[in-house]
């Protein structure tokens, strides 16, 4: 059986197969202005790429923010829901999930089956979520990829107190105009999305073992940052942005199943 | 799935809307009656200033500022100019709504602001203090202002001496009531509001305790628009009166298996103002089956309660019921102070926790699947401790949803963050939409 997972995010569309519960094709597409035919062509590639047509799927759920907009999709689920799913599945003994997406941080409290107990989301801002890593690395001028093994390098933590992505970018000026290094600043930004985060998380209340998934898991700065936050370990998937697209998928396996 | 249970709308229905919109139209057109026109909070003591006549009108505050933000342009026009005037964004949105009307010299029902003879105010909460004070360096300071400071701590902890202090207080605001109006005070008409507020407010919870029922007979959408008669002027007939027709047509809808909702599968309960230009969300809600039977706001802004014989919570009697007789002034202050210093939305200005048992309660007792916390940013009185309320739910077992918010000012909500967050939370208690 072949079931699609499509993540609708504000980004990008993720688009997942699993046949018999194994990934055999992934893709993801720039959302752009219009999300439906992004969502269209991320399903297209990833169906190309495995060789198989439309017809061939017995189900496909959308999750994202843009999930109504997959008008070829046959259910939703939610981004907390499907990475409840995804999680459980590829660590069965995480019990809080971390995710942050390009516009969104959210936590989540997981149980043994995977059933969401609680969760938080970041409130109607940017600071918990990666487009403020990315307005921080143009206000630095440098790419977004070097920030991670920049702020491996920082010699020391600068405090940076500002809690909305517009006041933090002219704090990162002026950390600049006093003279701090750069692998110092972009810590400082790290630090301060990560201690956000980890507050975010400790209302729902931490459970071990934590994975950390979306885009923002591949900043090897940022995950340095959260783990010395939470004083713990991080588990973190191969693919962390597919994973609300894979707990999509995993969804669709239920609902192909009758579930 | 379809509808399982029958519905249909309140036959009184109209009655509230007409009961609301008269009592803002009097309060306009006072002078021209030659009465006299009062402002203060929803909390004031307004059964004292029914004493100096039948034609002596209230408007209280806060209700007038939700009527403010319901109407989501006049509100941002009313934010701007007091921001302009430089009174800060994060004070009380319900305040800013009314200052905001009279540097715009508008009232929201039409026509000029109408400038109070007199305030008549206590002070429950910070905001309360304030209000009235910016309100006459807006208006003139000409405006007799009298206050009454109710700080004397949560119900259990009355004694005495702190119930003479408020009444001590109610004393001198009637004789200052005789000096700044001119009128000479009628005890009578004190004694028949007194009792025409406990009225009212033990009907008002004997109404909500009848949505303990399954299906429950009215949702929360609605009793935002019954609940605010009380707001407005709890101590009249007129109330009083119209919440007894209320109960007597709740009633027969739950002997008849009448449902607010027609697919209730799901029952929530909401906490402290809603975000009021965005009442969409208990429509949303529906999708789901979800039903949000009330809260500890509608349910104890308003309703008075008592613990009856098998423990559970239901309408405190009356004085009247109780065979108490009022039969002066001292009585009546008496009896009109203690019963408001039980309410329950005053306690928990002095404790979350006392709060939270009272949220338990109404959780256990009115059979709730979870319930919604809205972060309220715009009122700093009824949102303290809601954080401490909700891990205290969580720790009885009843999942918890909170969004933030702003029940008068509509730059500070998210309603497509707030549905998605509502999809997350009906998909972890396993509802689905309706699609039917
Ligand atoms: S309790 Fe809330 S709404 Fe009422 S005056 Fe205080 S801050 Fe404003």
């Amino acid at each position: 059986m072949n079931v699609a997972g499509i993540d609708c995010g504000a980004k990008n569309v993720k688009a997942l197969i699993l046949e018999e519960g194994k990934i055999i094709a992934k893709s993801s597409v720039f959302s752009g202005f219009d999300q439906k035919a992004a969502a269209k062509e991320a399903l297209d590639l990833v169906l190309k790429d495995a060789g198989l047509k439309k017809e061939d799927l017995s189900h496909i759920t959308a999750t994202g923010a843009g999930k109504e907009e997959v008008s070829f999709s046959q259910g939703t689920i939610t981004e907390v829901g499907a990475n409840a799913k995804a999680i459980n599945f590829l660590f069965p003994s995480a019990r809080t999930v971390i995710d942050i997406g390009a516009e969104e941080g959210r936590a989540i409290k997981i149980s043994e089956k995977g059933k969401v107990v609680d969760f938080a989301i970041n409130e109607k801002c940017a600071a918990g979520a990666g487009t403020f890593t990315e307005t921080m690395a143009r206000a630095l001028e440098i790419k977004l990829e070097e920030m991670g093994a920049l702020s491996l390098k920082s010699q020391k933590a600068v405090p940076m107190n500002a809690q909305c992505a517009v006041f933090a970018e002219s704090e990162v000026v002026s950390l600049i105009h006093t003279k701090h290094t750069k692998e110092d600043i972009v810590r400082a930004v790290h630090d301060a999305i990560a201690d956000r985060i980890a507050s975010m998380a400790r209302k729902i209340g931490i459970e071990k073992d934590v994975a950390l998934v979306g885009g923002v898991a591949r900043n090897i700065g940022f995950v340095d940052s959260l783990k010395r936050d939470l004083e713990l370990d991080l588990l973190i998937p191969e693919d962390p942005e597919f994973s609300c697209a894979l707990g999509a998928a995993y969804a669709a396996v239920e609902k192909a199943k009758g579930g | 799935m379809g509808a399982k249970y029958k519905t249909e709308p309140l036959k009184c229905w109209d009655k509230a809307k007409e009961i609301r919109l008269n009592y803002y139209k009097n309060f306009a057109t006072a002078h021209e009656k030659g009465g006299l026109r009062w402002a203060g909070g929803a909390w004031s003591f307004d059964a004292i200033p029914a004493g100096l006549g039948d034609d002596v009108y209230p408007l209280t505050g806060e209700p007038y500022g939700a009527a403010v933000a319901f109407n989501k342009d006049f509100a941002l026009k009313c934010h701007e100019a007091v921001e302009k005037a430089g009174y800060a964004r994060d004070l009380c949105s319900y305040m800013r709504n009314y200052w905001g009307s009279i540097l715009l010299n508008k009232y929201v029902f039409g026509g000029e602001f109408p400038k109070p003879d007199f305030i008549w105010q206590d002070h429950i909460c910070c905001s309360h203090a304030k209000w009235y004070q910016v309100v006459r360096d807006l208006e003139g300071k000409d405006i007799p202002m009298h206050c009454i400071d109710v700080s004397v701590g949560p119900y259990e902890e009355l004694t005495d001496n702190k119930l003479d202090y408020v009444v001590g207080q109610m004393h001198d605001g009637i004789e200052w009531l005789e000096a700044v109006t001119g009128r000479k005070y009628d005890d009578e008409k004190l004694i028949r509001a007194v009792h025409d507020h406990c009225r009212s407010e033990s009907i008002w919870a004997e109404v909500c305790a009848l949505n303990k029922t399954v299906p429950a007979p009215l949702d929360e959408k609605t009793m935002y628009s019954l609940y605010v008669h009380g707001t407005l002027n709890k101590s009249s007939k007129i109330v009083a009166d119209f919440y007894e027709e209320l109960r007597d047509e709740v009633r027969d809808r739950v002997k008849r298996g009448i449902a607010a909702v027609a697919n209730e599968r799901c029952r929530v309960m909401s906490d402290t103002q809603p975000p009021w230009a965005f009442l969409s969300v208990f429509r949303y809600l529906e999708k789901y089956g979800c039903v949000s039977v009330g809260s500890l706001y509608t349910f104890g802004l308003i309703g008075m309660w008592e613990i009856k014989e098998d423990g559970s919570w239901g309408p405190r009697k009356t004085p009247q019921e109780e065979g108490i007789e009022i039969k002066d002034r001292d009585k009546a202050l008496r009896i009109l102070a203690s019963w408001e210093l039980n309410k329950p939305e005053w306690q928990h200005f002095y404790f979350p926790q006392l709060k939270s048992e009272m949220m338990i309660r109404i959780a256990k007792e009115w059979k709730l699947d979870g319930v919604l916390l809205h972060y309220n940013r715009g009122c700093e009185g009824l949102s303290l401790g809601i954080a401490e309320n909700r891990l205290a739910l969580k720790e009885a077992g009843f999942p918890v949803m909170s969004f933030e918010g702003n029940m008068g000012d509509e730059r500070e909500f998210d309603e497509a963050q707030t549905m998605t967050r509502i999809d997350a939370f009906m998909e972890s208690l396993d509802f689905e939409k309706d699609v039917s």
